[in-house]
């Protein structure tokens, strides 16, 4: 009997703990959900009424917006900005955060223990203090403006990240694999592409698509090294928010399009994400 | 650290030759292993620690960067009101951000082991922090909308407040002057002269926009022919207008309409004693009144100003405002980092308690709470560290004239250096409070990693 009660009192609960979830599932999902159905919507139907008005009549919805914004040369220049900021600083955060990670983790040189608490250190440090020297610098070697300079100082400001991530993982490979390797007289230029990279790899595709993401989503750095011929969707579409409201047909769209890729992306290797940014935190 | 310079400086001394080959290799592999080191350090160097030296101290010079200052700076940061405000509203979001976040994944995180579709809902929650700052920023720059037909939350807002206090109906509509009623101040009307039980009234009004007028509305001119019945006060309420002109000031015309769901009030000394709704002719009756004389009014709500929502991205409420869609980005996060930590507990604690007879309540509060502690530090912490950076959405989603209200350290170190302000000294001092505020993340970082390693 009192077992009976307590079943259904569980199953109550329950019921409610799912209730109160889907709640808040719906509530998660709205917000872009609006934005996907406005970018779907005229500016004039967007100034009349709401998003939620396409349920009642859906006679709204269309892909002119994505049409119009296909024709955008900026928009679509600001894309393909995009790929080129984000893809060359993953493969160079990756590549050299490997290099230094093995050494920090395997190799002997001096200071090395020091110099990798300084690279702990400098997880933290906030890329706003980089910005105004940094911008100097860049101007005085010509990188300012450019899409290199924005790589270069997202490189340089993922790498502690990246090095404290890899050369952790490395450093939890058996001791006797790297030897028997050294005994075979392999250089450690092989045994670093032959068996550290391969072993590494889950590491390293976490770190990718953390890193990824992370430029791919960025504004403030390119905001300020980018000019407008190499500006970043983010600092295009962020350029057009001074008129929001008129020109939501640009913006709803464009915000969706910068989204695409990073939620597919999340999606295709959630599990490798959700452990960057695991690994990640405290950063 | 020591152990390596012990270890370099006492060399094991074997034989003559096979001492020089080792030296030999030893330094080639120290070679490599700086080849190996020294890109990564190169641009750390010149593109992380030399600007941290060089913000520290171009932080002690003048806005031209010619006169050395010293602390002025720093002293001109605690004056300034718009350095003062980012202060203030980054430690309203340090207070406020990262103990929100923490304690909605943890609930979160405890509930959704109890269903089986966790990982979806997981996922689904996560799924912002893939998501920029920028397209979270127009998200809820949309969301807020001080607009009910624009912002789902004033939308929302707006439908839940009508729920609750009604809407008003006719919020333009007036009575003509010397038609029969009078305004008060309160916005509401009453009749002119007193009525009593046994008689109709025509309140007529003018001023209805035609979206205002429901679909629903009948002409009032079959109920305003009707006669009251003994003991009973009716009337019609209508619209004194007849569309296409024709018609009769004051006077029901055959195709005037009723104004339907008009509050009517019957009063009597000045005290509402008895109150009804119009049909949809425009039609009231009050019955049962005591004999005596009474007005009718019309009372003020049937006439306010709609009710217009929350403004959310006002200067009182914009940082409320972001929070919220920074809860929304890293909510996630909280939670599966929770959940982790939640998966890693040791079942027999749990199990354990359950034997004892413990309810869910006492089990959350005496056990999984603190053996969650470290977790929810870590979570705490990092939590800390990205709440004082918070730079994008703050930029996108104040409107610029909000934007000063709206202002945090990060957003004014900008504006400061490079947005019009063009105060270098100042905006570096504005980069070295950032740091220094991270320093205790730093020095925990450092610690934490050397206490790993031994």
């Amino acid at each position: 009997m009192n077992a009976a009660m307590n079943t259904v009192r569980r199953g109550l609960g329950n019921g409610v703990v799912q209730a109160f979830l889907v709640v808040v599932g719906l509530v998660w999902m709205t917000p872009l959900a609006g934005l996907f159905l406005s970018s779907l919507r005229s500016a004039e139907d967007t100034a009349k009424g709401g998003w939620w008005t396409v349920f009642t009549s859906p006679g709204q919805l269309s892909f002119d917006n994505y049409s119009a914004l296909l024709g955008n040369a900026g928009i679509s220049q600001a894309f393909w900005n995009t790929v080129l900021i984000s893809v060359p600083t993953t493969v160079l955060v990756v590549v050299l955060a490997a290099l230094a990670g093995y050494a920090f983790a395997w190799l002997d040189f001096p200071g090395r223990e020091a110099i990798f608490l300084v690279v702990v250190a400098l997880l933290v440090v906030p890329v706003q203090i980089g910005l105004l020297p940094v911008a100097k610098l860049f101007g005085q070697l010509g990188l300012f403006g450019t899409i290199p300079g924005v790589v270069l100082f997202h490189v340089a400001y993922g790498l502690p990240f990246a090095v404290f991530l890899l050369r952790n993982y490395f450093a939890e490979m058996p001791k006797e694999m790297l030897e028997a390797a050294r005994m075979d007289g392999g250089s450690e230029w092989r045994i670093f592409t032959r068996l550290v990279l391969p072993v590494g790899r889950p590491a390293i595709a976490s770190l990718a698509i953390f890193q990824f993401l992370w430029v791919w989503n960025d504004m403030l750095v390119a905001l300020l090294f980018a000019d407008s011929a190499s500006q970043p969707l983010t600092v295009a579409l962020q350029s057009q928010i001074r008129q929001f409201g008129s020109n939501i047909d640009v913006l709803a769209p464009g915000a969706f399009v910068s989204l695409v890729v990073p939620v597919v992306v999340f999606f295709a290797f959630q599990r490798h994400f959700v452990q960057g940014v695991m690994a990640g935190s405290v950063k | 650290m020591t152990a390596t310079l012990v270890k370099e400086a006492s060399p094991t001394p074997t034989a003559g030759a096979g001492r020089t080959r080792a030296r030999r290799t030893r330094r080639r592999g120290r070679l490599v292993a700086l080849l190996f080191v020294f890109p990564a350090l190169l641009l750390l160097g010149a593109l992380v620690v030399y600007p941290v030296l060089f913000s520290v101290g171009r932080s002690f010079f003048d806005a031209s960067g010619t006169r050395f200052v010293g602390g002025e700076n720093y002293a001109e940061m605690f004056r300034d009101p718009a350095t003062l405000k980012a202060i203030r509203n980054t430690t309203i979001w340090v207070v406020v951000a990262p103990a929100l976040l923490t304690g909605l994944g943890l609930i979160l995180a405890v509930l959704v082991e109890k269903v089986r579709w966790a990982t979806a809902f997981k996922l689904l929650l996560f799924m912002p922090m893939a998501v920029s700052f920028l397209a979270a920023g127009i998200i809820f720059r949309l969301a807020y909308d001080a607009d009910p037909d624009k912002g789902v939350l004033n939308a929302a807002a707006v439908s839940l407040h009508d729920a609750f206090q009604g809407t008003s109906t006719y919020p333009t509509a007036r009575a003509r002057d010397g038609q029969g009623l009078t305004e008060a101040a309160d916005g509401s009307y009453r009749t002119s002269t007193s009525v009593s039980p046994g008689q109709a009234v025509t309140l007529g009004l003018v001023g209805v926009l035609p979206d205002d007028l429901p679909e629903s509305a009948e002409p009032a001119y079959p109920a305003a022919a009707r006669e009251a019945a003994p003991g009973e006060l009716r009337g019609v309420v209508y619209l004194d207008f007849t569309p296409g002109g024709g018609g009769e000031q004051g006077k029901v015309d055959r195709r005037e309409s009723g104004l339907p769901e008009m509050k009517v009030e019957a009063v009597r000394a000045g005290k509402a004693v008895a109150s009804t709704t119009t049909a949809a002719d425009g039609s009231f009756r009050f019955e049962g009144l005591d004999d005596g004389s009474y007005a009718v009014r019309l009372p003020a709500s049937n006439f306010a100003a709609p009710y217009e929502g929350i403004s959310w991205l006002g200067p009182t409420l914009v940082t409320p405002a972001i929070i919220g869609a920074y809860l929304w980005i890293w909510t996630g996060f909280a939670m599966v980092l929770i959940g982790a930590g939640l998966a890693a507990l040791p079942r027999d604690a749990l199990e354990a308690a359950r034997m004892d007879g413990a309810n869910e309540w006492q089990i959350f509060r005496r056990i999984t709470v603190p053996l969650l502690a470290p977790v929810l530090t870590v979570v705490f912490v990092t939590l800390v560290i990205n709440v004082m950076k918070v730079f994008d959405l703050v930029y996108i989603i104040a409107p610029g004239p909000v934007q000063e209200d709206a202002t945090v350290l990060a957003t004014q170190m900008w504006l400061v250096s490079f947005g019009g302000g063009n105060n270098q000294g100042l905006g570096s001092a504005l980069g070295v409070l950032l740091l220094l505020l991270v320093i205790p993340a730093m020095v925990f970082n450092v610690r934490r990693f050397r206490r790993s390693q031994r």
